[in-house]
């Protein structure tokens, strides 16, 4: 009993906060990287795509002629990490034409305020 | 939390989401290139006028000394290094960055 409460304690809430598009900076491969690698690490993760952040979860990408590889293809693999908490900012995703239909995995539309309160309740918030 | 911004809002959206997002109360605190925002008599200074109604606005003085930002939007507040250092460690921070 006492082992597993310690074991708990050293679980952290950490939220990742996705505002890139995909292909145009690294960031946001980046932080999919990140929150993969952390993730493994059997933390409380929170992923949420915010602004840009909402096209590098559109399915269809298609990177063949730009010459790079695309990782729409490694969301899938976030379930498999029990990375489970994956919201959606409604305005941002509404300003850009998209509905959850567009999504290549299921997320969670969230609001903004809803957004705010799980932002307050992290250890840490990591911006990419 | 403290909402960090350091683009500029002419170009980027981080202030616009960090103003949207952030819990109602929260500070924002604009440096680097963010302190633009605070410029008086722009396009984006009646946006930053509703920001205030929600959030007090901090912008960093040696970055808008270093910008030339001389006029702010009314209800900014100036803070300098120690400052700065006061409001991060207060609570917690997230950078729009």
């Amino acid at each position: 009993m006492d082992e597993e409460m310690e074991v708990n304690e050293n679980v952290k809430k950490v939220m990742f906060v996705m505002r890139k598009a995909p292909h145009g900076s690294i960031y946001s491969y980046e932080g999919l990287e990140t929150v993969l690698i952390t993730a493994a690490y059997e933390q409380d993760m929170t992923m949420v795509f915010v602004g840009d952040g909402v096209f590098a979860l559109v399915k269809g990408q298609d990177t063949t002629d730009i010459g790079i590889k695309g990782f729409i293809k490694t969301y899938g693999a976030l379930e498999h990490y029990d990375v489970e908490k994956i919201y959606v900012d409604r305005v941002s995703m509404e300003e850009r034409g998209l509905t959850p239909d567009d999504f290549a995995i299921d997320v969670e539309v969230k609001e903004a305020e809803e957004i705010a309160a799980l932002m307050e309740e992290q250890h840490a918030t990591i911006p990419y | 939390m403290l909402h960090m911004v350091n683009k500029s809002p002419f170009s980027n959206s981080a202030l616009e989401e960090a103003a949207r997002i952030a819990s109602k109360g929260s500070p924002i605190l604009l440096i680097e290139d963010g302190v633009y925002a605070a410029r008086a008599g722009t396009s984006f200074a009646p946006k930053l006028a509703d920001i205030l109604k929600d959030h007090p606005v901090y912008v960093l003085t040696p970055d808008l000394k270093a910008r030339a930002v001389d006029k702010l939007v009314e209800g900014v507040e100036q803070v300098d290094y120690s400052g700065f250092v006061d409001l991060v460690e207060k609570d917690k921070v997230h950078s729009w960055v």
